[in-house]
């Protein structure tokens, strides 16, 4: 067994980081170029991470399963990226946004990562804008800034709604700059499926090119997974449709311990299903709900008639709306935080009261707002979302509400981590929403990009030094070892295994399946008879999955649905460890909600007394249960309060 | 609704392809273009025949990954949208339609409707970057860019590098796609040090890889889910004098 060790440096907060720095091993130039480092994913993480390690000299490998670095997920983000520049002059600081985050994420994440994050938030401005980041200014020509929720400051950067995009276009950039001079080669379409240890160490991958088929190996001194979340172990999210856990996944069935998997956000925002053909959700911003109010038909006749097309929205009389978010929180109304209001929408469709041909939906009406402000103030805030949604939904928001739905959208947990972002496998380092570092139970929004940015260009490039400046001596080793052709095996014989059970249910329809459970047992609200179920469900699911499911096609080829099946084999165990991780913690914290452990109010409560640790599963085997691991979270430098929204 | 489709198939880069005709019924007039794809190829697997190969990820319009080619029009008949945001109500109920890939030379077919946009990574990787280590970098502010030239930079930079404008173009050209990323450094304070060396290099690989001459006839621009503008193509055409006369 491993001991878990943070390895989190001494001395004041503040001074952590800059005496680690000081402290750590570095590698000199000519050994830079003797050695090889794997990044796994092309995301913010990924691409800033690669980028930089080739401009110090190492020799790079990257991957991603997209045509191109550029395409990962990453581009999708929307909204926006955090730094405590304080160019507003607001009383921002280092400490303010090491604090917003650490009780944004309802403590239960590490002072001394979150507080590096927050140090290292201003130089990934400065990287981006000498990059050409084209981040919104005003008329100065110097940057503005946006609120998010969770800061009484403002200090979110943003390119119109795109800042996602613009963030990777840029490390995206750097990183062509690197494969142009040499230093990294790139490997898109190029899937990792397993980790090659040799002597307790992560010294390769085993990937499938995803254009001929061929399985492949790969040697690295140190080998860097920046493969993004795991949300789409619940089918539907606004996941993009290949994230995938698997990465991740086979590294914890290696060795490396899974950090809080039972921590997701659900974003109270996205449109809503429509039907069992729909494959993703698209979120809406949260800036919404500042001048939409949320409602649901009093009566459920009404709700009835409304979810077969008899009634509109416009025809249901004030008295017979129930505005249940102010009338349940009469303090913050339709402002309350993500995982309360995503909890309420829920609560009024169990009860049969929801809107949409599906019952799963909600209204968010801006008619009051329109009255009050007129059409073009709304349409000057919303302008693009507005058009968005009618794209997509084929209504007018302007004349009639909005219909909205909660989402999965985030994993906090992630692959376990110590203070240099190197997993309990020496050699192998998680980074971006891979890992679980520094958001706890509930990510604030805007932070991702933060994190994901961090760790890539400024925290990593060094920590992976201190590993690597004792591997020097290492000389490359060749990829016909035991231990790659065992990986190698291992890949095989699971994909074979798909291909040869022939049976007669898709893949899509078991991920569905699976979806519909944790989305029921494992999602917005949770308790211990329903995670029991849920762990049963899956396993049973598995079963069946491995007896029935049908992948046409061969190996060696192009094989979509093959890439497809051997995701969702990985989700339906990773599904299994999201609801053991549930099941253990009692409590309500961030976005995990018990329902055994509320107040008499309805709010989160939770037990800081016995929950105050990150969990951290061990795989053990296919035959026996993971086990749990504690790392107790130390609160030296902040009081740990209830959080309170009344 | 129910709908006919006549979708290009081929095994593979080497092989030829031929265009098949399938039926697919009972999709929902909701659902996406890529929903209805989804569809047909749950019905093709239960038959033991081959789905339909076609290149997706965020479906939400902003990854790039997308590039169907329906009914003569990249990203089909909706403006400034990608394939994932059409949705099947622009189309009639009992519509044929027809579904190709992008046809461009410097992006050879890979499977069905899957091509190869690698070529352009590679007039990227000549000069479609600023040349700053991390960690060089000054302090955000100590260099204003004017509000015009930020946003224009960034509508430059919104490009999500699809490949519509060279599918939409009879000679392949990929002038638009390249004069976005150009402008978009030409525009910036950062971006204008390497100017000069950016666009020749740039243009020179683009030559090379055999993307065509633009004649100016606006098809990009049209096709494009973007919105960007041709403008782009004149400032590229300057930026291209000046690098020459230098
Ligand atoms: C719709 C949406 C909007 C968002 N808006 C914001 C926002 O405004 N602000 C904010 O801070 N955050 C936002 N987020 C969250 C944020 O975008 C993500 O958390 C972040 O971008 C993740 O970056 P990453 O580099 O860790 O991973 P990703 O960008 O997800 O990249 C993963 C990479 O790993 C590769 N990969 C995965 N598996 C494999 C494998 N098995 N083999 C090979 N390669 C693999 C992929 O190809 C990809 O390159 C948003 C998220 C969504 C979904
Ligand atoms: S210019 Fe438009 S059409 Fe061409 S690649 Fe960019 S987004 Fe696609
Ligand atoms: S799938 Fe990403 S743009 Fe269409």
């Amino acid at each position: 067994m491993v001991k878990l060790n943070s390895k989190i440096p001494a001395g004041p907060l503040a001074e952590k980081w800059t005496n680690y720095k000081a402290g750590q091993n570095l590698v000199n130039p000519a050994n830079k170029r003797k050695l090889d480092i794997i990044v796994v994913g092309t995301g913010l993480a990924g691409a800033s991470a690669a980028a930089s390690l080739g401009e110090m000299g190492f020799n790079v490998k990257s991957f991603c399963y997209q045509d191109s670095p550029r395409r990962a997920h990453s581009i999708a983000a929307q909204g926006g990226i955090n730094a405590a520049k304080n160019y507003q002059n607001d009383g921002d600081s280092v400490y303010r946004l090491f604090y917003d985050t650490i009780k944004g994420g309802d403590y239960r994440s590490r002072e001394s990562n979150v507080y590096r994050l927050a140090e290292v938030s201003n130089s990934i401005i400065d990287q981006c804008v000498a990059q050409g980041v084209p981040f919104a200014r005003d008329y100065g020509g110097y940057l503005v800034n946006r609120s998010f929720g969770g800061a009484q400051v403002s200090r979110t950067f943003y390119a119109k709604g795109q800042t996602g995009q613009q963030l990777l276009l840029g490390a995206f950039s750097a990183l062509m700059r690197q494969v142009k001079l040499g230093s990294v080669e790139i490997f898109p379409r190029t899937e990792m499926h397993d980790l090659v240890i040799i002597d307790g160490k992560a010294r390769g991958i085993i990937t499938r090119d995803l254009i001929t088929g061929k399985i492949e190996r790969h040697f690295a001194h140190a080998v860097v997974l920046a493969t993004g979340g795991y949300g789409n172990t619940y089918y539907l999210s606004t996941m993009a449709m290949g994230a995938n856990v698997s990465a991740a996944w086979m590294s914890y069935k290696r060795g490396a311990y899974f950090g809080n998997p039972c921590f997701v956000q659900i974003h109270p925002t996205c449109i809503p299903v429509h039907g069992d053909n729909q494959s993703k959700l698209t979120l809406m911003s949260e800036s919404l709900r500042n001048d939409g109010r949320i409602w649901v038909p009093k009566n459920l006749e009404d709700a009835k008639k409304v979810q077969k097309g008899e009634l509109k929205a416009i025809d249901i009389p004030e008295e017979n709306r129930d505005y249940y978010l102010e009338r349940r929180y009469p303090a913050f109304g339709n402002l309350v935080p993500r995982d309360v209001a995503s909890r309420a929408a829920k609560e009024r469709c169990d009860e049969g009261h929801g809107v949409g041909s599906t019952g799963l939906a909600v209204y968010l009406d801006f008619k009051d707002a329109i009255k009050r402000q007129g059409q073009k103030a709304i349409e000057e805030k919303y302008g693009n979302l507005f058009q968005m949604y009618e794209k997509i939904v084929d209504q007018n928001p302007y004349t009639s509400p909005m219909m909205i739905y909660p989402a999965i959208h985030y994993a906090m947990g992630g692959l376990w981590v110590d203070y240099e972002l190197q997993t309990t496998i020496p050699g192998l380092f998680a980074i971006g929403e891979a890992n679980f570092s520094d958001h706890g139970a509930n990510r604030l929004g805007a932070s991702a990009l933060m994190q994901g940015l961090a760790d890539g260009y400024f925290v990593l490039p060094y920590t992976i030094q201190n590993y690597l400046a004792s591997d020097i001596r290492t000389a490359k080793i060749p990829t016909n070892t035991p231990e790659f052709d065992e990986a190698e095996k291992n890949v095989r014989a699971k994909m074979e295994g798909l291909l040869k059970i022939q049976g007669k249910t898709t893949v899509d329809t078991f991920h569905k399946r699976l979806g519909k459970i944790m989305w029921d047992h494992v999602g917005m609200a949770r308790n211990k008879e329903g995670l029991q179920k849920a762990i049963d469900q899956i396993k049973a699911l598995r079963l069946e999955f491995w007896t029935d499911v049908k992948v046409p096609g061969k190996l060696d080829e192009m094989n979509t649905e093959l890439e497809k099946a051997t995701r969702v084999a990985d989700f339906l165990e990773m599904g299994e460890l999201m609801a053991r991780d549930a099941l253990q913690r009692e409590e309500s914290c961030g976005g995990h909600f018990r329902e055994e452990y509320q107040t008499p109010e309805g709010e989160a409560l939770r037990d800081d007394e016995n929950c105050t640790f990150v969990s951290a599963w061990e795989h053990k085997g296919a035959t026996q249960e993971p086990a749990l691991h504690k790392e107790d979270l130390n609160f030296e430098f902040i009081e740990v309060k209830q959080r309170n929204y009344k | 609704m129910d709908f006919t489709l006549k979708i290009w198939r081929q095994k593979n880069s080497g092989e030829k392809g031929k265009f098949v005709n399938y039926k697919v019924g009972n999709v929902s007039s909701d659902s996406s273009f890529l929903e209805m794809l989804d569809v047909l190829n749950e019905e093709l697997i239960l038959k033991n025949e081959e789905p339909v190969a076609f290149d997706h990820d965020c479906r939400e319009g902003i990854c790039g990954c997308c590039s169907l080619y329906i009914n003569g029009r990249p990203h089909g008949p909706d403006e400034l949208i990608t394939v994932c945001q059409l949705h099947m109500r622009k189309f009639k109920d009992g519509d044929s339609i027809v579904i190709e890939p992008w046809r461009a030379r410097p992006f050879p077919v890979i499977k069905d409707l899957i091509v190869d946009r690698t070529a352009f990574d590679k007039i990227l990787m000549e000069g479609g970057f600023v040349s700053v280590n991390t960690g060089n970098a000054p302090d955000a502010h100590a260099v204003p860019v004017p509000k015009q030239n930020a946003d224009l930079a960034f509508d430059a930079a919104a490009c999500i590098g699809c490949g519509a404008c060279v599918a939409a173009c009879k000679n392949a050209s990929a002038m638009l796609f390249v004069s976005a990323k150009v402008s978009q450094f030409a525009l910036l304070p950062q971006g204008r040090v390497e100017a000069k060396e950016r666009v020749r290099a740039m243009v020179a690989k683009m030559d090379e890889l055999g993307f065509g001459s633009c004649s100016n006839t606006g098809a990009c621009e049209a096709e494009c889910p973007k919105g960007i503008s041709l403008t782009n193509i004149a400032r590229i055409n300057r930026e291209f004098i000046k690098a020459g006369s230098a």
